[in-house]
């Protein structure tokens, strides 16, 4: 067997476990490490501009491909700037490996110069963490790390590597990337006789409602659940971060539930007999008041992580497994049972949403002078045929883009749902674009979260990739705004954005191109134009400053007294 | 309601940290924990114990069985178990009090473990009751310290705590 340094293994293992682009920045403790970077014709670093850049494009990569994202850290400052992106990743489930550089061995607890506790940081951040104190653990620990990132409920995995560590030798054969870690056996398989009984509440239900969740895209099950609705007719309404999971053009889609969801995924919530949970954990944004949730319903959960079962809401029938393994296991079981004879009826339940439906809960009203932000997301969609990979950061834009952008295919919808971070989504959409040169990547993003993040418009350039920043402009933090507008007698504190970087200057500055839209019939126009402009494109639209999100349904309410425009 | 939680965790660093972060975090409480290692000394044993009604204790069970290195997650009120505590209580006695210390201390099956002239410190051991009641009865001979391990137990019977692969 050969021998390599520490710093080689990483790069070998990396290579064997199949990362073959990783985001980063360098620094003192990882200088071994970018040194072999350096010598790998195999394996492309992203010099991003900061390193919760890096992590959340390692995040963005991940969402679009289903591959572990992997990120590159110094010690220190390196690790504790990775923190957001780690605890962005961990909310929403996203398998990411985090290598962060750390003080040498001798020097670990000493206050070193860049040191910090990054392990005892991280800790609550990171589906598991290591810290390597043995060179011979390296690919091993690295194996784990990758295993424990994609499997069962995904999420970020840190190994923190002590610089002696990246120099010493140890041997070192490609594995394949195989692991046996005794006390980490996540369930799989779905128990068949939980199976069934879902099958038996399917059939005893008269107004069934399957609501989905990020899990459904993240075990890569959306034909799977698309084939289950199909077959059983149920109504099926998607969570934020479930968008995508099933075709949002198709009429058995009732549109996002939960606070800023559609009146007839809410009332369908809130009428159910049965609710059927697929990939979902019950986020308070989605249940509102716990105590009035689906009140009528028996509640069937489906996920591969037990304790997001019965956490907030008693489930009457769990199953604990991959949620693909389940919903074959189900599709097959239906498909194979007298089911289309014994299944009851469903009209008088599709009429009752179709009643809810009528309401037009998207409507928005036009105006003249004014752009109006839910029309530039519709109209975003008419330019891209609704096929565009959308990245958005937090707050009303994301809202906008989730109830008017119909997402038909999944890993196209990349949002901070768990965390909300703001500042998501400029690396995120760096590290879509990455991952897919070849389809167009769009950031739908506001004046103020862009800024959090916007030296990555650097990392775009020297990349030469490619993103279209559609930024919803209206010179206030809105979703704030509009909370203090309805909760807090219009006593707008700090939410004023109106100095901003003149966007289309930054644009030049940053060698990308900049247009604007300040009317309403300007804006398909800069939108057509954007998609059509190579490189780089930030479309600054000025909206309509104090637009809200509706419907809505206030913090603690429950989901049928939602806010109707 | 009490439950006394055994938990088989790899014997490895950070571990009691990822253990007690999750309580800290969730917002569980934790009222003793007590942490060795087992066996040939690859596995510590932690036991601990907390307070919730059945759905908190299905979260701590289950969200103690996902941390990574956590082996086995065994509820021990579930079943007949044998509960043990240690206590050392320290007793500054002079004079009449030194025989009076004596016979609490035989009352209780306990050990002096050290003796001068003016103290004694007395080791008791059994469930936590025996233990506040030892306690209570030396007080007002004047206790000068205390100290406790928390909480031991096993379950009655043959079985063991398995030590097999979760799933």
């Amino acid at each position: 067997m050969v021998k390599l340094t520490g710093a080689e293994i990483v790069v070998q293992t990396l290579l064997e476990l199949g990362a073959r682009t990783i985001f980063g920045y360098p620094g003192g403790a990882v200088l071994n490490i970018y040194d072999e970077i350096y010598k790998s014709k195999e394996l492309k670093h992203i010099l991003t501009r900061h390193e919760q850049g890096a992590l959340h494009a390692a995040d963005g990569y991940s969402r679009v491909t289903g591959e572990v994202g992997v990120a590159l850290v110094t010690s220190g400052p390196g690790a504790t700037n990775a923190v957001t992106g780690l605890a962005t990743a961990h909310m929403d489930s996203i398998p990411m490996v985090c290598i962060s550089g750390q003080v040498p061995s001798a020097l670990i607890g000493n206050d070193a110069f860049q040191e910090a506790d990054t392990v005892g940081i991280t800790r609550s951040c990171t589906k598991h963490n290591f810290l390597v104190k043995d060179v011979n653990d390296l690919a091993r620990t690295l194996r784990e790390a990758f295993f424990i990132a994609r499997t069962g409920r995904p999420g970020p995995v840190l190994v923190d590597i002590p610089k002696d560590v990246t120099i010493n030798t140890a041997e070192y054969s490609n594995n394949g990337g195989q692991v046996d870690i005794r006390s980490y056996r996540p369930t799989n398989k779905g128990h068949s006789r939980q199976i069934r009984r879902v099958m038996d509440e399917i059939l005893a239900a008269k107004r069934p409602l399957v609501y989905t969740g990020g899990g459904v895209i993240l075990a890569d099950a959306a034909e799977d659940l698309t084939t289950l609705i199909r077959t059983t007719g149920m109504p099926v309404t998607n969570t934020l971060m479930g968008l995508g999971a099933y075709p949002a053009s198709d009429k058995q889609f009732v549109g996002m539930l939960g606070m800023h969801g559609t009146y007839e995924a809410n009332m369908a919530v809130h009428n159910c007999d049965l609710l059927l949970a697929i990939g979902a954990r019950f986020d308070d944004r989605v249940t509102g008041k716990i105590a009035e949730f689906a009140p009528e319903a028996t509640i069937v959960h489906l996920d591969v992580d037990p304790t997001s079962i019965s956490k907030n809401v008693v489930v009457d029938v769990p199953v604990v497994g991959d949620v693909k393994s389940v919903l074959e296991a189900l599709n097959v079981m239906i498909k194979e049972s007298d089911f289309k004879e014994k299944q009851p009826d469903l009209s008088d339940w599709w009429q009752e949403i179709d009643v809810w439906r009528k309401r037009e809960c998207l409507r928005y009203p036009a105006k003249e002078d004014v752009v109006m932000p839910q029309m530039v997301v519709e109209t975003l969609f008419k330019v891209t045929e609704g096929d565009a990979i959308v990245v958005t950061d937090v707050g009303q834009h994301q809202m906008w883009a989730a109830q008017y952008y119909g997402f038909d295919r999944p890993r196209r919808w990349l949002t901070s749902g768990g965390l909300g971070t703001m500042g998501y989504g400029l690396p995120a959409a760096l590290g879509a674009k990455a991952a897919k040169s070849d389809q167009p990547v769009v950031l739908i993003t506001g004046e103020g979260s862009l800024q959090m993040n916007i030296q990555e418009f650097a990392t775009l350039a020297q990349e030469r990739l490619a993103v279209k920043v559609v930024i919803l402009n209206n010179n206030f933090l809105g979703m704030v705004r509009q909370w203090q507008e309805f909760f807090y007698d219009n006593r707008y504190s700090e939410v004023d954005m109106t100095v901003t970087p003149d966007f289309l200057k930054l644009a030049d500055a940053y060698g990308a191109t900049g247009l604007r839209a300040t009317r309403p019939e300007e804006v398909e126009k800069v939108l057509r134009q954007a998609m059509e402009t190579e490189g780089t494109v930030i479309v600054d639209i000025h909206t309509d400053r104090e637009a809200n999100v509706y419907p809505m349904v206030p913090a603690g309410a429950a989901l049928n007294e939602m806010i109707l425009l | 309601m009490k439950h006394i939680i055994s938990v088989l965790v790899e014997n490895e660093a950070g571990v009691l940290s990822r253990v007690a972060g999750l309580f800290s975090a969730r917002g569980f409480n934790i009222e003793s924990l007590t942490v060795a290692p087992v066996g040939d000394g690859d596995t510590s044993r932690i036991t601990l114990v907390t307070t919730g009604d059945n759905n908190i204790i299905e979260q701590i069970n289950k969200q103690l069985n996902k941390l990574i290195p956590v082996i086995r997650v065994l509820d021990l009120t579930d079943g007949p178990h044998v509960e043990r505590e240690l206590m050392l209580i320290k007793v500054a006695a002079q004079g009449d009090k030194r025989a009076e210390v004596l016979r609490i201390a035989d009352i209780f099956r306990s050990r002096v473990v050290d003796a001068t002239p003016n103290a004694f410190t007395i080791e008791v051991t059994g469930d936590s009751g025996k233990l506040d009641a030892c306690l209570a009865l030396l007080e007002p001979l004047g206790i000068t310290e205390s100290v406790r391990t928390g909480k031991v137990a096993i379950s009655r019977g043959s079985k063991g705590i398995r030590k097999e692969p979760k799933g």
